[in-house]
Parts: C-alpha cells; sequence; structure tokens
C-alpha cells in the first residue's frame, strides 16, 4: 500500500451508482446486487490484508448468462470489473476498487460433471479446490495441485493464479491439471477453450488464461484432470548441519532420477516456530530440514525410500527417520503445514514471500537473506518447496509499529531482486497483483511488458477487467499498437543470404 | 552486403539473434511476409503460404544451458532435436514429452527437426497422457514478434507466475505471432526400464473399455494405444505401457495383468521390444507406406475415439489407429478431393467434441480444405486480435494456420 498508485477515479461513474446498481440489479435479481457499505466491508481485501479498498458495486451473479450480461453491460458503460473467487489471493489480485465492479463467483459452487472413464471432472468455477477431491475420493481420485488454501481457495481463483502447491512437483500446476475453461470475455462474449480432449485447438490461450489474475475473462467453467490416488505414501524427516548439505541432497536426489511427491525444507527459525506450535518431533538442533515424501504404489515407495536414504546419509544428515504409518508421516508435516501460523506466534505480523530461484543458489540466497535480515533488523523464517526452486520467506514485523510495515516491504521486495538477479523469478505461485506490480520491471523490458500488455489489448482493449493489477503502468491499446518504423529506412546488417 | 531483393526474395540466414531482430524489422518495415523454417522438417504442415522471402533458422543453434541437476535445458531456437537428444541421453534425461519425428509420416529423413520447430508445432508422444505435451515443459522463450521487437517471457525455473505465460502463448503457433530465438524447457530423468502389456484380439469398443479401466486404476500408465488388425498384425493389439523403477514397473504389470484378467489373450513386451513398438506409435510409422493418401490427426474425448472412427468408417473406406486412450486418432485416407474433412469433423463434433487436424496432404487438398478445425465466431475472432497484437502486418507465416 506504501506507495501504491491506484488507476485513477472514474468520476462520470462514481456519479452514477444508483443507476448503476439498478441497471445490475434487473440483470442479477434478489440478493445479487451488494451495494450497502457494512454488507461490501467483507469483500474489501483478499489474503494480502494490508491492502483494503471498499468496491463500488458487489455483484454475485448465478449464471453464465448473466456473467456474461453484467459484463456487456460495463463495458458498454466503461465500468470496470474486478472479478473474485474466495478472496485468498496473498498478491492483492482480487482487491477492488473503489469505482469497479466486483463480480464474485462463490454461488457458481456446482460440480457439473464427474467422468472417471476420462477422468476429469467439470466443475464450476466457485467450487474449491478440495471440493473435487471431496467430489470423487469415494472412487479412489483427487486433483493434484493442492495449494495450502485449498479448503478456501477457488477453482476459479487457482486457474486465475496457476496456483501450485506440495504435489506440483510432480504432477504439476494448475496448468498442467486443466483441460479446458469456459470464459466470458469483457464484450460479454462467452469462449470455450479446450474441453475433455486433451489438448486445446489453435493459439494456447487456455495456456494464456492460466496465471492471467482476472485481467482477461471471466471464467465460468473448469474441466480438470483428476488422479488415481498412489497407493501408498511414505515419508523421510531429514535434518541437516547445513543448508548447503540440505539444498545438495535435494540435488542428489533429483539427480539421481527421483522425482519424489513432495520435497520441501524448512530453516532454524521456522523448525523452531513449528515445534514450539504443534510438538511434532522436529530435531531442534539442525539448520535445514528436509520433508521427503515418495509417492506410488508400494514396492516403489519402499525402494525409493531405501535410495532416498542412502543418499541423504552420503550429504552428511544429522536426523534421519523415517515413517513407518500414515500416522507418523502426518505428524512429519504437521509442523509443515502449520509453519504459517506457527510463525505467526512469535510474531505480531508476518509477511509471506514469494520467490522462486534455481536450486543451487538456495545457500547463496540464504545467506544474502540472512545478511539483509540483520540490516532491516527484522527477523525470517523460511519455508521452501525445495524441489522447484520456490522461497517463502516469512518476513516477521510488528505493523503497530510505525514506519515497520513500509520497512518490511522494503526487505521483500530486496528478496525478490535477489531472486531475480540469481536467474529466479518474482512469484513462484502467488501472483504479481498488486504486490509486485511495480518491481515488473526487475525482471522485463519495457518491451517485454508491452508485448504482454498487447495480449491484453486482444481480450480487453478499454482494459476494463482488473486494471492497476499485474503491470506498473498502463499503456492505451491504440498507444501499444502503433509502430515505430520508418519504411525502408532500417538499418540492415549482413545476412548471410544465397 | 544490400539488402536482400523483394522481386526474387531472399533466403536469410542470421547466425545472431540480433540478425533475426534486423531481418523481422526489415520485414516488418516493408510489410514482406516471412516463412520461417528451421530445417524444414515440418514444412509441409498446415497451409500453403504465398511468402517469398526465407528465413532460415538453423543457423541459430547450439545449447546454451544444460543443468541435468536443476533439470533444465536452454538452446537457441535452431538446434536440431536430434543434439538435444543425444545430451540429455548422457545424463539419462530426456524432454519427457516424447518428440515426434515426422520422417516416417511425411516421408522424409529421419531424425530431422529443431527446437524451435518443435515448440512452434507442439507435438507429443504416446506419454501426452501422463505427463502433457510440448506446453507443458516449456518453461521460457526470448523471440521476435512480427512487431519487430524483442521480448521474453517465463525463465529457467519451473514455478513461475510472473505475468502472462507467453511462452505456453506462442508454443503451437505456427511461427504466426513471433520467431523464437530461445526456448528454455523443463528436462526430466528418463524412467530405468519400461514393459507393455499386450492384449490381443479386442475390437475397438473392447479396447477403449480396457484401456479406460487400465488409466483408472493405480498402475500409472504412461502409453495406451490400439492397433486394430491390419495395422497392428494380424490381430488387434492394445498396447499398455508401465515406466520407471524396475521393481516397481515389475510389480505394476502384475497388477495390471490381474485386473484385466478378462482378457486372456495377454502378452509381455519387455523393455527393447516395448521401446520399439512405441517407437512406431509415436511416429505413426503404420502409415509411412503410403505416401500418397491423407493423414489425419484428430484429438478427441479419450472415450469416444472408437464411435468416431466407426462412424467415419461406416461410410468410407480407412485405416486407423489409436493413442492416449482413444483421445487421439491416426486415420489414414484416400486422396480425395476435399479429404473427406465434412465427414470427419461432423463425426468428432457428434461423438463428444475435440478437433481434427490434416497432416499429410498434397498442397492441392491443403489449398481446398481447412487443414486445422474451424473455430466458433467469437473463438476465432479472439484468435485473430490474438495474433494481429503480436503481428499486426500478418508477415509471420501468413496464413500458415488458416485464416
Ligand atoms: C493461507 C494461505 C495459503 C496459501 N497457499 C498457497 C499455496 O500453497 N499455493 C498457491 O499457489 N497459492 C496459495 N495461496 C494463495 C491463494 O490461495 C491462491 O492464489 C488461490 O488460487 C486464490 O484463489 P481464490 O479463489 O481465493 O481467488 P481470489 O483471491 O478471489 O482471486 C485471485 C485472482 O483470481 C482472479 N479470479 C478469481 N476468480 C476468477 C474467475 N472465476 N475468473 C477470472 N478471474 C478470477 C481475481 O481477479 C484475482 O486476480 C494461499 C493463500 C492463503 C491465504
Amino acid at each position: 500500500m506504501s506507495g501504491l498508485i491506484m488507476p485513477e477515479l472514474d468520476q462520470k461513474v462514481l456519479n452514477r451508482r444508483l443507476e448503476i446498481i439498478s441497471a445490475l440489479g434487473r440483470i442479477v435479481p434478489g440478493e445479487g446486487v451488494v451495494s450497502d457499505e457494512n454488507e461490501m466491508r467483507v469483500f474489501e481485501s483478499d489474503g494480502l490484508t494490508a491492502y483494503k479498498a471498499l468496491p463500488f458495486i458487489v455483484v454475485l451473479p448465478e449464471t453464465v448468462d448473466q456473467v456474461a450480461q453484467v459484463l456487456r453491460y460495463c463495458h458498454q458503460q466503461g465500468i470496470k470489473v474486478v472479478p473474485r473467487g474466495s478472496g485468498t489471493s496473498l498478491s492483492g489480485g482480487a482487491l477492488p476498487l473503489e469505482d469497479a465492479v466486483l463480480l464474485v463467483m462463490s454461488r457458481f459452487n456446482r460440480v457439473l460433471e464427474i467422468d472417471y472413464p476420462n477422468r476429469c471432472v467439470i466443475v464450476q468455477p466457485g467450487v474449491t479446490n478440495l471440493g473435487i477431491t471431496h467430489a470423487v475420493a469415494s472412487q479412489g481420485f483427487y486433483y493434484a495441485p493442492d495449494p495450502s488454501s485449498q479448503i478456501a481457495c477457488s477453482i476459479g481463483g487457482n486457474v486465475a493464479e496457476n496456483s501450485g502447491g506440495v504435489h506440483c512437483l510432480k504432477y504439476g500446476l494448475t496448468a498442467n491439471n486443466v483441460l479446458g475453461v469456459e470464459m466470458v470475455t469483457i464484450e460479454g462474449e462467452i469462449i470455450r477453450l479446450g474441453g475433455k480432449h486433451l489438448e486445446a485447438e489453435g493459439y494456447d490461450l487456455l495456456g494464456v488464461i492460466t496465471g492471467s489474475e482476472g485481467l482477461l475473462g471471466v471464467v465460468t467453467e473448469v474441466t480438470v484432470r483428476i488422479l488415481q490416488k498412489p497407493e501408498t505414501a511414505r515419508a523421510l524427516l531429514v535434518g541437516f548441519p547445513t543448508s548447503e548439505d540440505g539444498g545438495q541432497c535435494v540435488a542428489d536426489i533429483i539427480s539421481d532420477g527421483i522425482i519424489p511427491g513432495g520435497m520441501e525444507m524448512m530453516d532454524s527459525l521456522a523448525i523452531q516456530a513449528a515445534e514450539d506450535f504443534v510438538h511434532a518431533g522436529y530435531p531442534l538442533d539442525v539448520e535445514a530440514l528436509l520433508i521427503v515424501e515418495l509417492d506410488g504404489p508400494e514396492a516403489e515407495v519402499d525402494y525409493l525410500i531405501g535410495r532416498v536414504e542412502e543418499i541423504a546419509r552420503k550429504n552428511k544428515s544429522s536426523t534421519l527417520r523415517i515413517s513407518n504409518s500414515e500416522e507418523e508421516r502426518n505428524s512429519f508435516w504437521a509442523g509443515r503445514k502449520a509453519a504459517f501460523p506457527a510463525v505467526g506466534r512469535i510474531s505480531p505480523d508476518y509477511y509471506c514471500m514469494d520467490g522462486t530461484i534455481p536450486r543451487k543458489e538456495l545457500p547463496t540466497v540464504l545467506a544474502r537473506m540472512r545478511e539483509l535480515s540483520e540490516q532491516y533488523d527484522l527477523r525470517v523464517a523460511n519455508v521452501f518447496h525445495a524441489g522447484d526452486g520456490n522461497l517463502h520467506p516469512l518476513i516477521l514485523y510488528d505493523a503497530n509499529i510505525p514506519g515497520e510495515l513500509e520497512k518490511t516491504e522494503k526487505f521483500g521486495a530486496e528478496i525478490l531482486k535477489l531472486c531475480v538477479e540469481v536467474g529466479g523469478v518474482l512469484t513462484g505461485e502467488h501472483g504479481v497483483g498488486v504486490e509486485k506490480r511495480d518491481l515488473m520491471p526487475e525482471m522485463f523490458t519495457e518491451d517485454d511488458l508491452k508485448q504482454q500488455q498487447r495480449v491484453k489489448c486482444a481480450f480487453d482493449a478499454d482494459q476494463l477487467l482488473n486494471p492497476g493489477k499485474v503491470f506498473p503502468q498502463l499503456h492505451r491499446c491504440a498507444e501499444l499498437g502503433r509502430m515505430h518504423v520508418h519504411k525502408g529506412n532500417l538499418p540492415f546488417p549482413d545476412l548471410p543470404r544465397f | 552486403m544490400a539488402k536482400p531483393d523483394n522481386a526474387t526474395g531472399a533466403d536469410l540466414h542470421p547466425k545472431t539473434t540480433e540478425d533475426v531482430l534486423n531481418a523481422v524489422a526489415w520485414a516488418a518495415g516493408e510489410k514482406l511476409p516471412l516463412e520461417i523454417i528451421g530445417q524444414g522438417s515440418k514444412r509441409s504442415l498446415g497451409h500453403t503460404m504465398q511468402t517469398v522471402h526465407t528465413l532460415n533458422m538453423s543457423g541459430l543453434s547450439g545449447v546454451t544451458l544444460f543443468e541435468p541437476e536443476e533439470l533444465v535445458l536452454s538452446a537457441k531456437a535452431g538446434t536440431p532435436i536430434s543434439e538435444i537428444v543425444d545430451l540429455l541421453d548422457e545424463h539419462s534425461q530426456e524432454m519427457q514429452f516424447e518428440p515426434m519425428d515426422f520422417g516416417p509420416l511425411l516421408g522424409i529423413s529421419s531424425g530431422q527437426g529443431t527446437l524451435g520447430g518443435l515448440i512452434s508445432t507442439n507435438f507429443c508422444g504416446p506419454r501426452r497422457l501422463k505427463v502433457g505435451s510440448a506446453r507443458d515443459h516449456i518453461l521460457g522463450v526470448t523471440a521476435i514478434s512480427g512487431r519487430g521487437e524483442m521480448f521474453k517471457s517465463g525463465g529457467r525455473v519451473v514455478k513461475n507466475v510472473t505475468g502472462y505465460d507467453l511462452s505456453k502463448g506462442v508454443t503451437g503457433a505456427y511461427g504466426t505471432l513471433a520467431v523464437l530465438t530461445d526456448v528454455i524447457i523443463k528436462v526430466l530423468p528418463k524412467s530405468e526400464t519400461e514393459q507393455t502389456l499386450v492384449l490381443n484380439g479386442l475390437s475397438d469398443q473392447q479396447a477403449s473399455h480396457a484401456m479406460s479401466v487400465a488409466m483408472g486404476s493405480n498402475a500409472e500408465i504412461s502409453g495406451a494405444a490400439h492397433l486394430p488388425a491390419g495395422i497392428g498384425g494380424t490381430s488387434s493389439m492394445t498396447l499398455l505401457r508401465l515406466e520407471g523403477f524396475a521393481p516397481s514397473v515389475e510389480y505394476r504389470i502384475g497388477n495390471l495383468a490381474k485386473l484385466l484378467g478378462e482378457f486372456d489373450r495377454q502378452q509381455k513386451l519387455d523393455n527393447t521390444t516395448s521401446g520399439d513398438k512405441w517407437q512406431q506409435v509415436r511416429n505413426c510409422t503404420p502409415f509411412s507406406s503410403c505416401q500418397d493418401r491423407c493423414v489425419w490427426r484428430i484429438s478427441c474425448v479419450p472415450s469416444e475415439g472408437y464411435k468416431i472412427a466407426a462412424a467415419i468408417s461406416n461410410t468410407t473406406s480407412v485405416e486407423h489407429f489409436y493413442d492416449w486412450q482413444g483421445g487421439l486418432i491416426w486415420m489414414q485416407i484416400e486422396d480425395a478431393e476435399n479429404s473427406k474433412s465434412d465427414l470427419i469433423r461432423a463425426a468428432v463434433r457428434s461423438n463428444g467434441g475435440g478437433h481434427a487436424t490434416l497432416v499429410r496432404a498434397s498442397t492441392a487438398i491443403r489449398n481446398n480444405v481447412s487443414v486445422f478445425e474451424p473455430q466458433a465466431a467469437a473463438l476465432a475472432a479472439l484468435s485473430r486480435r490474438y495474433r494481429e497484437n503480436f503481428d499486426p502486418f500478418s508477415i509471420l507465416n501468413p496464413g500458415r494456420m488458416g485464416n
């Protein structure tokens, strides 16, 4: 929020509030339009609670036709629209704008079809991530991508953020598990991309929509693939005297051709906090704790447990436990799963970062982070999707101390810049939203960003959908379309030709 | 050196990204269309084009980064696929989506193709069912848009949601959006071993059922194909591939054989035989001998595949086989004027949907039918706007994907 500049408010739209409310009420009758300030309060932020804004008007459509009509109306009237699923975004993607309709998709909560022979499920976007697994669990199936927020977050939000989770190392991200979507453009056109067949035709617009943070269209239906639950899962809990040893162990496991179902690492502060909170039996005299979960057929898991154990010992593991029951496996995970709230107990506030780095850079990045931590005088706890290099540094701070939030955000920005510097990226799974918007130039050139914005122009030329998110600077589509070439006067190099 | 002569056409051979940038900027400035080729192995895919100049990317070659422990490889777009495959092989790694070799199908020599061409066509092999296609393995690109501007997207790490995924966005675009100069892909360890369970003598419909039961089990099948009689041999063969660590494969194939006990004509293929068989499926080798016949590639809902094939073969004489549990039908058909596109597409539409692409046909036929599945009006309009925002003057492979 500190210094965040949002698009200028459209006074003309603000002045027409009553008229717009009644027009929207005609499209979505009954309880579908919320305009009372108190009732709108619950929507004023998403999971990134440091940023708040009261929506202009909240609309909760129930049918695709209503979505199309609302969008068409807003497009015609030049009214901005912010889509929202469950509001768990950690980057402010669903942050309302004061002159924008907040389109809440939570009433789209039905599972439409379960197709076991083709192992796919068609759901409405408001169904929760875990809701999909629940719908198919009785037949031994599940939906693989598993963000920690899976009880609450919606599949529509998952598509918009291309969400990941612990199991994505082996089973892929949302993008790899979605077969098709139905979406509505800002002009109210209903478009289908892909379906139950395995590949969508034409340009990979499905790939572009996934992770587009609600800027390109409103997803109204999602077809996902489901997998048969692995026969069994077992985990190893391994402690290392240094993060270098832990990092090397991760690299060696992968070099050995093993892709674990999950591979998570925690640093000493995170271990300590988790242990104090849930008493998982974590070792407290280690610098890095690794959880390696192997899933699959029993014969395979038993065999690989042996191999991973050998690799861990070679890498100077100082403690090593192997789960022999579901109960034990769950206890290994208990601390990791409670890591965020655990850190929440030892500090009034924490700020969760989400950069990705090439795995081999882990020791360097952790060392630099320690230096920064001293420099800023703020503690950091690290939990880490070790298998794919996705870091979640949690910066501990106290929002009640004046200036500390700003200091924390600065520290966070430095961490993300560091991730980019070592060959990584600003965000691995939480999205850019408003949070990392102004850091985009750290990773992209002006031309890179302009080409991305041109894609936006193909979908939403008036830039009415979720403006102010993802891109630090809004360019008009006409300006982006202009070409700065001088016919015939271009420099031409010595291109070999014959 | 002088500017290429507009009238006679130039064959441009850039050696660096800078060369490509200049070439495309020149073409954009002059509004002159370019045909982009790698080694030209897939040149006969898609619609024919009216281009005078070619941009030959094969000189922009070489692996620029390969870190086996990080499972990442980056290469110039003109790098031969064979070079990448060999390099990965030395480290027991691979592109897990099984790039298809178009040699047998298109009647050209085997082992051709560049990374840029592979990504631009997004083809993949039997493992599609389990691990996706090229688009699921691309991590980043650097490319020159039809505006003559360089842009990059993605990066070298797997977990990345920073900005729109334009890496996927240019994959499978047949070079109509941008010229790829660098590609970063995810690579993965090769399986230690593989085996295939074969069920002999099943009808298409029985095979569809058997494959669906197998795929729905936790045998972790990485290939499910059905070769009807005449293609697999005198009797039909349903192939179920299992890959992984030896003890795991052994265990799973045992369970699978039991699960499919009702089909008693079973046989197992060992590592080598299995590998050969799947290579034939992947490269569509069964249709390599009659080069004068058209070949369609139909992507459909797996359980509906056999119904589509039946609907078509009831009306006209075709040969076909299935991959992806029935979700991919390769179909060979007499070279008729419109290659029966209406019949084929109607059969797909009325059986769960999907799309049909004409992958082998004479130039005359390709000029006469829509090679790619025609799209609904709103999607077609969106796709056009999407293309125009990369290539406003249609200078990159214009018309290759149709209008
Ligand atoms: C405790 C906690 C743990 C988390 N753990 C993880 C994790 O492990 N991995 C991970 O990846 N994320 C995680 N997240 C982040 C968040 O849960 C995900 O980004 C999630 O996908 C957001 O879903 P949502 O339904 O809440 O979307 P919202 O927060 O409502 O919206 C997110 C974005 O999606 C857009 N959007 C929502 N619905 C639609 C739609 N139907 N059509 C178009 N656009 C839409 C919005 O405009 C916004 O830009 C976590 C969040 C919390 C609070």
